[in-house]
């Protein structure tokens, strides 16, 4: 285990076998050309491989920091390769895999999650940054595990196709919302830009976003 | 990415002297994180400056404006000073990027921004601005995007920000602190056409730090706006885009203060424009002329001639916007 205090929920069970998900499959199979790419690299058994890795703890060089945060209302105290984003850290470290990566770039919006209340993209907070922040992703969007009503609206409306983009759509629909753009179709196709669509829901995503705004069905 | 170390500033001093050890500033990350990963960027040490004391949005006591280095570009467009004073400011920052991003994003990084260039973001292609003498490939690839105004045969990017063309358009100051104290400078002066070293893209020495922007004051009423026309309708780049302030009085107009975004490799100061406007009475064919002048001394790659006209017609039609109205 790399990290202290961390919530027994956000971890793979350990030392249990578990079925092989799409997923770890996934990551199983990619993982030996990584390994032997990076090991040729580094000749090093101390130096982190890449900037999702699990950091055992501090390093001397500086390279990288401990972090105390709220993540989705539980402490999370770690200690993180400074080149981690904070999208890697979900998706990798803590299973936390709602949140999507689209371009790794800041150009798509998958990665929106909200940070101190306000969306962010993911893929360009380092999680280095987040000491002492709040941080709020679609697997902590109602405390009790029930759907928010944009996500019910996203179900009635049919608003999305593969599925890609809805995490990301509904983090940002939740903030713009909240911050008020909604004041018509136009006003909410503007401030939800930032959240592309590769299946072209937009106008379904739209009447999700109103539908919730107005608390009518 | 490359390894780095990372340490949060707790007072502008500190964070000036890391800076001047070799630190690189980070405020909202959201250009720096991207080149760092795509290795553009390779600094060995980041230095956080965001929790500084220096978000500060304030009218100045004529009647200008200051903005901190720090304020968020979200809250700076959300501002009701700013929405009331300049319009045009407001205006740019909302056509920026997108909802997320001004959430992070803060104005002295965007004033700093580095190119969008595709192959000065791509590490295999020669570049001079990522590497000095290593030759242009927008110069013969695909330029579509590319400059018009102010390129040199090293390069041909454009400066990608919407705000700097409001603060280039408006004369603003650019305020700095730096390990020899305080020094102010004009926008025009503080970012680099590319020239023979494209690699110095602004006049900031080792360890400065921007602290504020300030927009001077501007004879009332005013009449401002800012027009960007690109690609898609939104999240997008300008292909074009135009500031426009005037003063208008007894039918005369007064001042005119105009620049150009989307065709220079910094944002372009439009001065013949100004020039034929100031003094004469507005009318539809007054528009037109000035807007004659916008692409004086442009220089058309093979993919982006169609610049030059968009260009003074972006200028005409703003003109017509923020000046039409009676
Ligand atoms: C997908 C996408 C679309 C975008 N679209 C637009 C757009 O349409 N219009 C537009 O204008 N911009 C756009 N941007 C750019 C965005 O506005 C900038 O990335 C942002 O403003 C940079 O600010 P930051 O605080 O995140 O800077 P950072 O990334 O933190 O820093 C950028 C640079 O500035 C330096 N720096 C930062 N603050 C200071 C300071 N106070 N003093 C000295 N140096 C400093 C840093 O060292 C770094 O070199 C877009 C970006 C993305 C990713
Ligand atoms: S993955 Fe973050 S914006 Fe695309
Ligand atoms: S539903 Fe497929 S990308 Fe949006």
């Amino acid at each position: 285990m790399s990290t202290d205090a961390q919530e027994p929920e956000l971890q793979p069970e350990e030392g249990r076998p578990s079925p092989l998900s799409r997923r770890t499959f996934i990551a199983a199979t990619g993982t030996a050309t990584g390994v032997a790419v990076a090991a040729g690299v580094t000749g090093s058994g101390t130096r982190p491989v890449s900037a999702t890795e699990d950091v055992a703890s501090e390093l001397a060089d500086g390279t990288t920091s401990r972090v105390s945060f709220l993540l989705n209302g539980r402490r999370q105290s770690l200690v993180v390769d400074n080149r981690a984003s904070l999208l890697d850290l979900l998706r990798e470290r803590l299973d936390l895999t709602g949140t999507k990566k689209g371009c790794d770039a800041g150009a798509c919006g998958a990665c929106t999650v909200h940070v101190d209340g306000r969306r962010v993209n993911a893929c360009l907070t380092f999680a280095a940054r987040l000491d002492g922040a709040q941080v709020t992703t679609i697997e902590g969007l109602t405390p009790d595990g029930d759907l928010h009503p944009l996500q019910r609206a996203f179900i009635e409306q049919d608003a999305l196709q593969c599925g890609f983009c809805t995490p990301g759509q509904i983090m940002s629909g939740v903030a713009c919302i909240r911050e008020g753009h909604t004041g018509s179709p136009e006003e909410i196709r503007e401030w939800m830009s930032g959240n592309i669509c590769r299946c072209g829901c937009y106008v379904k995503i739209v009447r999700a976003v109103a539908q919730t705004a107005t608390g009518g069905r | 990415m490359f390894p780095f170390t990372y340490t949060r500033a707790t007072s502008v001093h500190e964070a000036i002297e890391a800076g001047e050890r070799g630190g690189r500033y980070i405020a909202g990350g959201t250009t720096l994180v991207d080149l760092m990963r795509e290795t553009v960027e390779r600094p060995s040490a980041l230095v956080d400056i965001v929790g500084l004391p220096l978000s500060d949005v304030s009218a100045t006591p004529r009647g200008g404006l200051r903005i901190g280095a720090l304020a968020r570009m979200a809250d700076v467009a959300a501002d009701p000073v700013v929405r009331q004073t300049y319009p045009a400011v407001a205006q740019a920052l909302e056509l920026s990027a997108s909802a997320q991003l001004r959430n992070m994003a803060t104005i002295g990084g965007n004033v700093m921004q580095r190119p969008r260039c595709a192959y000065f973001r791509d590490v295999s292609a020669p570049c001079n601005r990522r590497e000095p003498g290593s030759g242009c490939s927008a110069l013969e690839g695909y330029n579509r995007t590319h400059a018009i105004l102010g390129t040199s045969e090293h390069c041909v990017a454009t400066h990608p920000s919407d705000l700097a063309v409001v603060l280039t358009a408006f004369e603003a100051t650019v305020h700095l602190v730096g390990p020899e104290g305080r020094r102010a400078t004009p926008i025009g002066h503080f970012l680099l056409p590319p020239g023979d070293t494209p690699d110095q893209e602004q006049d900031l020495r080792p360890g400065e730090l921007i602290v504020a922007l300030e927009i001077p004051p501007l004879p009332r009423p005013l009449r401002s706006g800012y027009l960007k026309v690109r690609d898609r309708e939104s999240y997008e780049f300008a292909l074009t885009s135009v500031a426009v302030a005037l003063h208008i009085r007894g039918g005369v107009i007064h001042t005119a203060k105009v620049a150009a975004g989307g065709v220079g490799t910094i944002p372009w100061k439009l001065p013949a424009v100004e020039q034929h406007l100031v003094g004469r009475r507005p009318s539809p064919d007054l528009w037109g002329q000035a807007a004659e002048r916008a692409a004086d001394g442009a220089r058309p790659l093979v993919h982006n001639g169609f610049k030059t006209e968009l260009l003074r017609r972006t200028v005409e039609r703003q003109l017509r916007i923020v000046g039409g109205r009676s």
